[in-house]
C-alpha cells in the first residue's frame, strides 16, 4: 500500500497571545492530540497496492490449495452404513423394536491398506445433537462430580432429571440419549478364523475433558458408593458406574461418554469410536483384504430417519478426509488471480481513456 | 404583596428566590434518571428483552448476556447526566449564595439571595446584579433614575434608564421611610415578556400605574448608580428571566431521524426473520422433532409443534436482538462529545484578543455541521465588527483620508504611516488615520477643518465617562456616532462632558464651555440631527449632520460649487462602501433664536400634532446652512470575512444575509464580503408593499432565472399539483445563471403568507446570494423555519444579538458570535465562536471530519452487528430452527462491549481521510455531507448485504470445513463448542480487518486499539475457558478447555485466513473499481491530493481574491429616537460626576 507518513510540522496558523499573557489564558494546549495532528500513517487504495494484492493472494493460495487438497486425498478412508434401511442389508432385522439384544454382521472389503495409526468412528445423521434443548439438557458441576449437583441436578436436564424420586447421574437428554451400539472389527485373512483387530478404547476424548471437566464423585470406596442415591438415565441398561472394567475409565471418566458428552455442531456428524494402533513400520496397520464388523445393535435411530456409519480413516497432519478447504483455496486463488488480471485491463482502459491524468498507479 | 410584610406575603404562597436549575437531588438521582433512560426506545427496547430472557422456556441466552451490556451503556448516560447534573447544582449554590443587602426593620442586614422573599426591599450597589425581579422605589440619582445594563437578557450592552415613581423616589436612603413602607402592589402574574408589566401601587391611599419602566429585572447589572433600593416582586423560579429560559427546544441531527427510521427497518427486518424462523421450526418439529422425541421429548406444556413455534419467535427475537446494538447510541453520543471537545481545543479557533477559544455548547450536532447548505447570518457583529472607523472626510471641497505616496499618486493604506496624535494628550490611542495632511491643516490652524471638528464633537448624543484623568470613555447611541465624535477628539475637538445645558470641549489643548440651547432630534424621517449652541463668544450656532439627500435640499444657496464637489466625494465614498454623514452649520442671530425658542416650547407643550408641530418648528432652523463637508465611516468587516464567504460558496454553502438593517448598508456589506459579485447575472430587488405586487416581482425573477420553471410541465410543478398533502419537500432547482436576490421586510412579510411561502420559496433558492433586509427577530426565525419545512437540507444560523436568538434556535445548527453586542445569542447557542471567519474551519474542516467519522462509525457499526447476528440465521438452518447460538455467550456479551468497541471508536475519534490544510483548500470535498452520500439508507443497505455475506461466508466456510473433519491425533473436531470458537474468532478477525481497512489514519492510538482489541480477545479467550474460572462455575463457563484444543489447529487458521480474504476482497474490488467506473467530484480531488502529498513539487496555489468595489452608497445613522430629549430635559445628567471633572480642570 502506498505510505506515506504524515507527521506533520505545519507551523501553527492562529492568533498570537498577548505578550504577557492574561491571568487565565483560555488558549487551547498545542498538543499533537488535542490538535488533531498525530502522526499517522496513511494508506491509500490505489491500484498499485490493490492488483499486487489480489496477484499475490492468487499466487499464495492456489499452492496452498494443492497442497491441502493431495494431502486430503491421500487420506485413506472408509464408511459403512449399517442402519439397515435397506432390506438387503443384514441389519435389516435390527429395525424392529422387539429384538433386543440384537446382533448383525457386515462385510467389506479394504481395496487398499491402512497405514500409520487408523481411527474408528461412528457417524450418525439427522441426529440434531445442537437442539437448543438438548444442548443445555446436562448439568456440568454434577459431571464434575460435585456432590450436591449429583444428588440435586441442574433443573437444566428436565424431563431427565429424576426418575423414580431419585436423581438420574448423569442427568440430561444428552446422557441419557448415548450411544451404545458395540463395534468389533475382523480381518478375514488366509486362516481359516478371522482375526479380531485390537480396538483401543482410551485416549479417544480431549485431555482436558477426561482429566479437568470430567470427575467422578468423592467419597466411598468403590464407584458405586460414591454413586450411592443415584439412578441411571432412563434409556440406560447398566448404571454408570458400570460402563467399564478398569476404574480410570470408568464412571464419569469414561472415555465413550466423555466423547459423546461433547455435543456435535451440526446434525451430521463423527465421533471418535477406537483408536487402531500401528503394529510395526512394516505391516500395514489394516492391509488390503476383507474384514467383517460385528455391530450389537443396540441404537434406534429408524424413528427419526437418522443413519448410523462406521468410520475407518487415517490421519494426516491435517486431521481427516475432508477436500473442501483445499478446493476452497485453490478456488478463492483463481478467482483472486482472475479478478486481478480483469482488474488490471479495468484500470488500464479506464486510465488511459480518461483525459484527466489525476488517476493513479 | 406589601412591601415589609413577610407575614402578609407568605399566604399567597410565592417561591422564595432559590433558582433551581438542577434536575436531581442525591436521593431521586437514580430512579429519576432510570426512568429518563428508560424512556429512550432503545433502552426501552432492551428492557423488555430482559424481561423475556427470564422465561426459561424461550431464553437462550443467559439472562447477563443483555444485563452486562443494558448495565454499562446506563451506566455510562447516568455518570454522564450526573456530572451535568453536579456542575449545575455548584452553579445554582454560587448563584443563590450571593449576598445581598436586605432592609429589616430599618436597618440593613446582609442577607443571601436565596432567602429574599416577596415584599422585601433590598439595597442594590453599583455594579451589583439584580436579585430578583425589583420595583424601583428610590436611587442615588435625581428624580429616581437608575442606569442598567441588559446585557444578560436582551444582548444590548449600553445602557437603559428606569426611573422611579416620584412617591418612591422621596423615600431616598431613609431608613426608616423605608422600612415603614408598606405600599401593596397588585400586579400580573408572572410572565416571560421582558418588555410588559403592569401593575397598581397603593401607597397611602393613593394608587400609582406601574410599567416595566419601573422594574429592574433579575439578571441586569446596575450601572453608574451608587445605589438603589427596590420592592422585590418577582423571585425565584418567577422572575422574568427564569420564566425566559430552560425552554430551549432539544435540537436532534437529520442522523438521529434517519436513525431512528434505520431501527425501525431493523425492527421489522428482524420480525420478519424471526417470523421465517418459527415457522421453519414449526416445519422442523413436525417432520423431525416429533420424531426425534426418544431423544429429546417436547417439554410438557408443548402440545404441538405450532406452540414450539410461537415459542421460537420469540427465542429468535432474544438471539437475534444484537441487530439492534444496544451500544450504538452510546457509541454515537461518545464520539460526538469527542468531537466537540476537538472544536473546544481547536487552537485555530481561538481568539487571542479576546482569550475565547471556541466553545461547542452542545454535543449533539457535530455530524451535521458537515452537511450545511444554508447559513443564515445577521450583519452587524457577525459579518461586520461593528466597530465604526473614522476613515475619511471631505471638508470645504478638500478630500482627506488618502494615503500618498511622493509621486501624488493614491497608494494602500496600509502601506503609509499612522497619523501621529502625541501632540493631543487627550487622543484614542486606538484611533487611527493615515492622512497627515490633516493634521496639519489643523495645526495651520484652518477655519473650515475646526469648524467641521467643533460641529462633530457638538453635534451628536455621547456620554462621556472620565474615570482616570485624561482617559475618556464615550457611551455612545450609535457606534457611528462614537466614531465620528472620536475622530474629532484627535484631531483636537475633545469632547469632555456634558451637562444638561452646557457641552465642554477642549479645542486643541484648551477648554472652552459650549452652552447647549437644544438638540433637535434624529427620527428616521428627518434623517438628521442638530444642535443649537451658543459658544463662548456668545454666538448662536446650529450644527447639523444627516443623510446627504435630505441635507442638500436644506443647504444655503451661497455653497452650490461646494455641494457639487462634496457630493462628488461621497460617491467615491460610498463607492468605496463607506458610511456617509453630510455636516454643515447655520449662524443663528440672538433674536431669530429666542423667536424660534418660544415657538419651539409652545409646540412641545401643545397637546394635538404635537410631532408634527416640533417638525415643522425644526424644519424652520434647519435651513439656509452651510456647508462644512462630509464624513466617511467605513463599517469594518471582519476579518477573513469576504475570503470565507468565498470559501463557503465552493463548497456549495448558500449564504443569506439576514438582517435588521436597512436596504443599502446591507446590501453594500453584501458587496464586501462577496455575497454579491459584480459578474452576477441578475440581482432582483423585491420591495412590493402588497402581495399582488411581491408575487410579481417574484415569478419575474424566477422566469429570468429558470423560464421553464413557471411552465404547467415542470416536473416541480406537477409535483406540487399531484401532492397537496402537507410533509412534502421541494427538490433542488438549477437556474441558468448566478443571481442574487434582495428583499426587505415589508416584503417579506407577504411573501411568508401561505400562498407566497412556495413561490419565494423556489425563487429564493435558485439564488446565489439573498439579503434580507428591514428583518424582526420573528422574520429571521420564519426564513429559517420555512426552509426546514420545504426543503431537506441542513441549515445554519449565525448572528450575535439578541435579535438573532429566535433564528438560532429555530435553524438546525445555531452558531453564537461571541462579540460585542453580549451573551444572549451565544448562551442560545450550539456552537460559539469569536470570529466569522472560524465558520469555515468549522463546517469544513470539524464538520466534514464528524460528518465522515460519524458516517464511517455507522456504516462498520451496522456492517459488524448484521455479520455478528446473520450467523445464527444460517445456523438455525443445521440445528433443528431450535434457537440455538452459534457462539458462547460470553461472546456474545462481550462482543459490542468489549472486542470491537475500542477500534471502531479509534476510528470514529481519530480518522481523517484528508488532513485540514486540504479540506480548507479544497472545500468541494464537502459536497457529499451536503446530499448525505456518505450514510443514507441506500449505504445502510449496502452494509445490510456485505453483513449478510460476510455472515455466510463466515458460517459456510467453517462449517464445510469443519464438517466430518478430525484433529491430527484423530480426536473430532466438529463439536459444537469448537465450531463456536472458530467461528467467532474467524468474525472477529474479518471485523477488525474490515475496519482496518475503513481506517486511513492509523494513529498509534489506532493501532494499539485495533491490534489491541483482536489481542486482548484472545487473552480473555484463554481466562474465560481456564480451568479455574470454569471449574469454579462449571455451568456458567462451561468452554473448557476448548481454546487450547483448536487454535492449535491448522485448519482454524487457514479457515480464518479463507474467510478474511473472501469477506475483504470484495470490498477491496468494489472499492477500488467504484472511481473508476462513476468517478464522484471528490474522489477526483482525493486523487489530486494524493498526488501532491506524494509529489509536494506542485504547490497548489489560492487565487487572491480580488475586491471589487460596486457603486453603492449608505448613510450611517443607526440612531434611536428620542435620546436627545433625555440629554436636554437634563435626567440623565450627574451633577456629582459634572462637578468632580470641573474640578479636576481647575487644576
Amino acid at each position: 500500500m502506498a505510505m506515506n507518513y504524515n507527521a506533520k510540522d505545519e507551523v501553527d496558523g492562529g492568533p498570537q497571545c498577548p505578550p504577557g499573557g492574561t491571568a487565565k489564558n483560555r488558549r487551547p494546549d498545542n498538543t499533537a492530540f488535542k490538535q488533531q495532528r498525530l502522526p499517522a500513517w496513511q494508506p491509500i487504495l490505489t491500484a498499485g497496492t490493490v492488483l499486487p494484492t489480489f496477484f499475490i493472494i492468487g499466487l499464495i493460495f492456489i499452492p496452498i490449495g494443492i497442497g491441502i487438497f493431495v494431502t486430503s486425498n491421500n487420506i485413506r478412508e472408509i464408511e459403512i452404513d449399517y442402519t439397515g434401511t435397506d432390506p438387503s442389508s443384514p441389519c435389516n432385522k435390527c429395525l424392529s423394536p422387539n429384538a433386543t439384544p440384537c446382533y448383525c454382521t457386515i462385510n467389506f472389503t479394504l481395496e487398499q491398506s491402512f497405514e500409520g495409526n487408523v481411527f474408528m468412528y461412528y457417524g450418525l445423521s439427522n441426529f440434531y445433537q445442537n437442539h437448543r434443548r438438548y444442548v443445555k439438557s446436562r448439568d456440568d458441576s454434577q459431571l464434575n462430580g460435585d456432590s450436591s449437583a449429583l444428588l440435586n441436578p441442574s433443573k437444566e436436564c428436565e424431563p431427565y432429571r429424576r426418575n423414580e424420586d431419585k436423581p438420574i447421574a448423569p442427568c440430561g437428554a444428552i446422557a441419557n440419549s448415548m450411544f451404545n451400539d458395540t463395534l468389533e472389527l475382523f480381518l478375514v485373512g488366509n486362516e481359516s478364523y478371522p482375526t479380531p483387530i485390537p480396538l483401543k478404547k482410551k485416549g479417544i476424548a480431549w485431555w482436558t475433558d477426561k482429566n479437568v471437566k470430567f470427575r467422578n464423585p468423592s467419597g466411598g470406596e468403590s464407584l458405586k458408593e460414591r454413586f450411592k442415591g443415584t439412578t441411571k438415565p432412563v434409556n440406560w441398561v447398566k448404571p454408570v458406574y458400570m460402563l467399564d472394567s478398569e476404574p480410570d475409565n470408568n464412571g464419569f471418566i469414561n472415555e465413550d461418554f466423555i466423547v459423546w458428552m461433547r455435543t456435535a455442531a451440526l446434525p451430521t456428524f463423527r465421533k471418535l469410536y477406537r483408536l487402531i494402533e500401528r503394529k510395526s513400520d512394516l505391516h500395514p496397520t489394516l492391509p488390503a483384504g476383507r474384514y467383517y464388523l460385528n455391530i450389537t445393535y443396540n441404537y434406534p435411530v429408524h424413528s427419526f430417519d437418522g443413519r448410523k456409519r462406521m468410520i475407518l480413516s487415517t490421519i494426516s497432519w491435517m486431521g481427516g478426509k475432508n477436500p473442501f478447504l483445499g478446493i476452497a483455496y485453490i478456488a478463492i486463488g483463481s478467482i483472486s488471480f482472475l479478478l486481478g488480471v480483469v482488474l488490471l485491463v479495468i484500470n488500464h482502459k479506464y486510465r488511459n481513456s480518461s483525459n484527466t491524468a489525476d488517476i493513479t498507479i | 404583596l406589601q412591601a415589609n410584610s413577610r407575614e402578609l406575603n407568605s399566604t399567597f404562597g410565592y417561591p422564595n428566590n432559590t433558582i433551581k436549575t438542577s434536575r436531581y437531588s442525591v436521593f431521586n438521582f437514580l430512579p429519576l434518571n432510570l426512568f429518563e433512560q428508560f424512556q429512550r426506545l432503545a433502552n426501552a427496547y432492551f428492557l423488555i428483552l430482559l424481561f423475556l430472557q427470564l422465561i426459561p422456556q424461550i431464553s437462550p441466552l443467559a439472562w447477563y448476556t443483555t444485563v452486562i451490556p443494558l448495565m454499562v451503556v446506563l451506566s455510562i448516560t447516568a455518570v454522564k447526566d450526573a456530572i451535568d447534573d453536579v456542575k449545575r447544582h455548584q452553579n445554582d449554590n454560587h448563584v443563590n449564595n450571593r449576598s445581598v443587602l436586605v432592609v429589616m426593620n430599618g436597618r440593613i442586614k446582609e442577607d443571601k439571595w436565596m432567602n429574599i422573599q416577596v415584599g422585601d426591599i433590598i439595597k442594590l450597589k453599583n455594579n451589583q446584579p439584580v436579585t430578583a425581579d425589583v420595583l424601583l422605589l428610590s436611587s442615588s440619582e435625581p428624580y429616581g433614575l437608575t442606569y442598567i445594563e441588559t446585557a444578560e437578557l436582551d444582548g444590548e450592552t449600553n445602557l437603559k434608564v428606569k426611573q422611579s415613581i416620584s412617591v418612591t423616589s422621596n423615600l431616598e436612603d431613609n431608613l426608616g421611610l423605608l422600612s415603614s413602607f408598606d405600599g401593596k402592589v397588585r400586579c400580573e402574574s408572572p410572565n416571560n415578556k421582558l418588555d410588559k408589566f403592569t401593575g397598581i401601587l397603593t401607597f397611602k391611599g393613593k394608587n400609582y400605574t406601574l410599567d416595566h419602566d419601573k422594574l429592574l429585572l433579575r439578571g441586569c447589572i446596575i450601572r453608574n448608580t451608587d445605589w438603589c433600593y427596590g420592592l422585590v416582586i418577582y423571585t425565584g423560579p418567577d422572575t422574568k428571566l427564569m420564566q425566559n429560559c430552560g425552554k430551549s427546544t432539544f435540537k436532534r441531527t437529520h442522523m438521529d431521524h434517519l436513525l431512528n427510521v434505520l431501527v425501525l427497518w431493523i425492527f421489522l427486518f428482524l420480525g420478519g426473520m424471526c417470523f421465517i424462523l418459527a415457522i421453519g421450526h414449526g416445519i422442523w418439529e413436525n417432520k423431525k422433532g416429533y420424531y426425534f422425541q426418544d431423544f429429546l421429548p417436547w417439554e410438557e406444556f408443548v402440545s404441538s409443534s405450532v406452540v414450539s413455534a410461537i415459542l421460537t419467535f420469540w427465542s429468535y427475537f432474544i438471539i437475534l436482538n444484537t441487530m439492534v446494538p444496544i451500544s450504538l447510541y452510546v457509541s454515537v453520543e461518545i464520539i460526538r462529545l469527542g468531537n466537540s471537545f476537538y472544536i473546544n481545543w481547536d487552537r485555530k479557533m481561538y481568539y487571542a484578543p479576546k482569550n475565547t477559544p471556541a466553545q461547542a455548547r452542545t454535543t449533539t450536532l457535530n455530524e451535521e455541521l458537515g452537511q450545511v447548505k444554508y447559513v443564515f447570518s445577521d450583519k452587524t457583529g457577525t459579518l461586520t465588527q461593528n466597530i465604526m472607523i473614522f476613515n475619511k472626510c471631505s471638508i470645504n471641497g478638500i478630500i482627506y483620508g488618502y494615503g500618498y505616496d511622493k509621486n501624488g499618486q493614491r497608494v494602500e493604506v496600509s502601506e503609509v504611516k499612522k497619523v501621529d496624535f502625541s501632540y493631543n494628550k487627550l487622543a484614542d490611542p486606538k484611533f487611527s488615520f493615515y492622512d497627515n495632511t490633516l493634521v496639519e491643516a489643523m495645526k495651520k490652524g484652518d477655519h473650515w477643518v475646526h469648524l467641521f471638528f467643533l460641529s462633530l464633537s457638538l453635534c451628536h448624543t455621547v456620554m462621556s465617562e472620565e474615570k482616570v484623568e485624561g482617559k475618556l470613555v464615550y457611551q455612545a447611541q450609535s457606534p457611528d456616532e462614537g466614531a465620528l465624535v472620536t475622530a474629532a477628539r484627535n484631531f483636537g475637538f475633545v469632547f469632555r462632558s456634558r451637562t444638561s445645558e452646557t457641552i465642554m470641549v477642549v479645542e486643541m489643548g484648551e477648554t472652552k464651555v459650549y452652552q447647549l440651547l437644544a438638540i433637535l432630534d434624529f427620527s428616521a424621517v428627518r434623517k438628521r440631527m442638530s444642535v443649537i449652541v451658543r459658544t463662548p463668544e456668545d454666538r448662536v450656532m446650529l450644527f447639523c449632520k444627516g443623510a446627504d439627500t435630505i441635507l442638500c435640499q436644506l443647504l444655503h444657496p451661497s455653497c452650490r460649487s461646494l455641494r457639487d464637489v462634496t457630493m462628488e466625494h461621497l460617491d467615491d465614498f460610498a463607492f468605496e462602501g463607506l458610511r456617509t454623514l453630510m455636516v454643515a452649520y447655520r449662524e443663528v442671530d440672538n433674536a431669530f433664536y429666542q423667536a424660534w425658542s418660544k415657538k419651539h416650547s409652545e409646540a412641545c407643550l401643545s397637546l394635538e400634532n404635537r410631532e408634527d408641530k416640533i417638525s415643522d418648528v425644526y424644519r424652520e432652523m434647519e435651513k439656509d446652512l452651510m456647508l462644512l463637508g462630509a464624513t466617511a465611516i467605513e463599517d469594518k468587516l471582519q476579518d477573513g470575512v469576504p475570503e470565507t464567504i468565498t470559501t463557503l460558496n465552493k463548497a456549495k454553502i448558500k449564504i443569506w444575509v439576514l438582517t435588521g438593517d436597512k436596504q443599502e448598508t446591507a446590501v453594500n456589506i453584501a458587496y464586501a464580503c462577496n455575497i454579491f459579485e459584480e459578474e452576477m447575472d441578475g440581482i432582483f430587488i423585491v420591495e412590493g408593499k402588497n402581495d399582488e405586487t411581491v408575487r410579481q416581482e417574484l415569478r419575474l425573477a424566477r422566469k429570468k432565472m429558470k423560464p421553464e420553471s413557471l411552465l404547467e410541465s415542470d416536473p416541480v410543478n406537477t409535483y406540487l399539483n399531484t401532492k397537496p398533502q402537507m410533509p412534502f419537500r421541494i427538490p433542488e432547482e438549477v437556474p441558468n445563471g448566478n443571481y442574487g436576490l434582495i428583499i426587505n421586510g415589508y416584503s417579506l412579510a407577504y411573501a411568508l403568507e401561505g400562498n407566497l411561502e412556495l413561490e419565494l420559496l423556489r425563487t429564493v433558492c435558485m439564488c446565489k446570494g439573498v439579503i434580507c433586509c428591514r428583518m424582526t427577530p420573528l422574520q429571521k426565525a420564519q426564513v429559517v423555519e420555512l426552509m426546514k419545512r420545504y426543503k431537506e437540507v441542513v441549515t445554519l444560523a449565525i448572528g450575535d444579538g439578541a435579535n438573532d436568538v429566535s433564528m438560532i434556535k429555530a435553524a438546525h445548527i445555531g452558531i453564537g458570535i461571541t462579540g460585542q453586542e453580549g451573551m444572549q445569542a451565544m448562551l442560545n447557542s450550539d456552537y460559539a465562536i469569536s470570529q466569522f471567519c472560524y465558520l469555515q474551519r468549522l463546517l469544513l474542516v470539524h464538520g466534514r471530519w464528524s460528518y465522515n467519522r460519524m458516517c464511517k462509525f455507522l456504516s462498520y457499526f451496522f456492517y459488524k452487528n448484521f455479520a455478528f447476528t446473520l450467523m445464527h440465521f444460517w445456523y438455525a438452518f443445521f440445528s433443528g430452527f431450535s434457537a440455538q447460538t452459534v457462539y458462547d455467550t460470553w461472546f456474545i456479551t462481550f462482543y459490542n462491549l468489549v472486542y470491537t468497541s475500542l477500534p471502531v471508536l479509534s476510528l470514529s475519534l481519530f480518522d481523517q481521510d484528508v488532513n485540514e490544510t486540504w479540506s480548507l483548500r479544497f472545500p468541494e470535498l464537502y459536497d457529499p455531507g451536503q446530499h448525505n452520500l456518505y450514510f443514507n439508507k441506500k449505504e445502510f443497505v449496502k452494509c445490510l448485504v456485505r453483513g449478510i455475506y460476510s455472515s455466510f461466508v463466515l458460517f459456510f466456510i467453517p462449517m464445510r470445513t469443519i464438517h466430518n473433519s478430525v484433529h491430527s491425533d484423530g480426536k473430532e473436531i466438529s463439536d459444537y463448542q469448537s465450531f463456536s470458537l472458530l467461528v467467532q474468532t474467524a468474525l472477529l478477525c474479518v471485523v477488525t480487518v474490515q475496519i482496518a481497512l475503513d481506517t486511513t489514519y492509523w494513529t498509534l492510538i489506532s493501532h494499539i486499539f485495533t491490534w489491541g482489541s483482536l489481542g486482548f480477545y484472545f487473552c480473555i479467550l484463554f481466562l474465560l475457558y481456564s480451568d479455574g474460572l470454569c471449574l469454579m462455575f462449571p455451568n456458567v463457563f462451561q468452554f473448557l478447555g476448548v481454546a487450547r484444543n483448536t487454535l492449535n489447529l491448522p485448519q482454524m487458521w487457514l479457515i480464518i485466513i479463507l474467510s478474511v480474504v473472501l469477506c475483504i476482497l470484495p470490498v477491496i474490488g468494489y472499492r477500488f473499481l467504484k472511481p473508476l467506473f462513476w468517478p464522484a467530484d471528490v474522489d477526483k480531488i482525493m486523487n489530486r491530493i494524493h498526488l501532491w502529498t506524494r509529489h509536494p513539487l506542485l504547490p497548489p496555489t489560492q487565487t487572491k481574491l480580488r475586491h471589487t468595489r460596486p457603486r453603492r452608497s449608505s448613510y450611517a445613522f443607526s440612531h434611536k429616537q428620542g435620546f436627545g430629549a433625555l440629554i436636554t430635559s437634563g435626567k440623565t445628567m450627574k451633577d456629582k460626576v459634572f462637578k468632580k471633572n470641573s474640578f479636576s480642570f481647575k487644576k
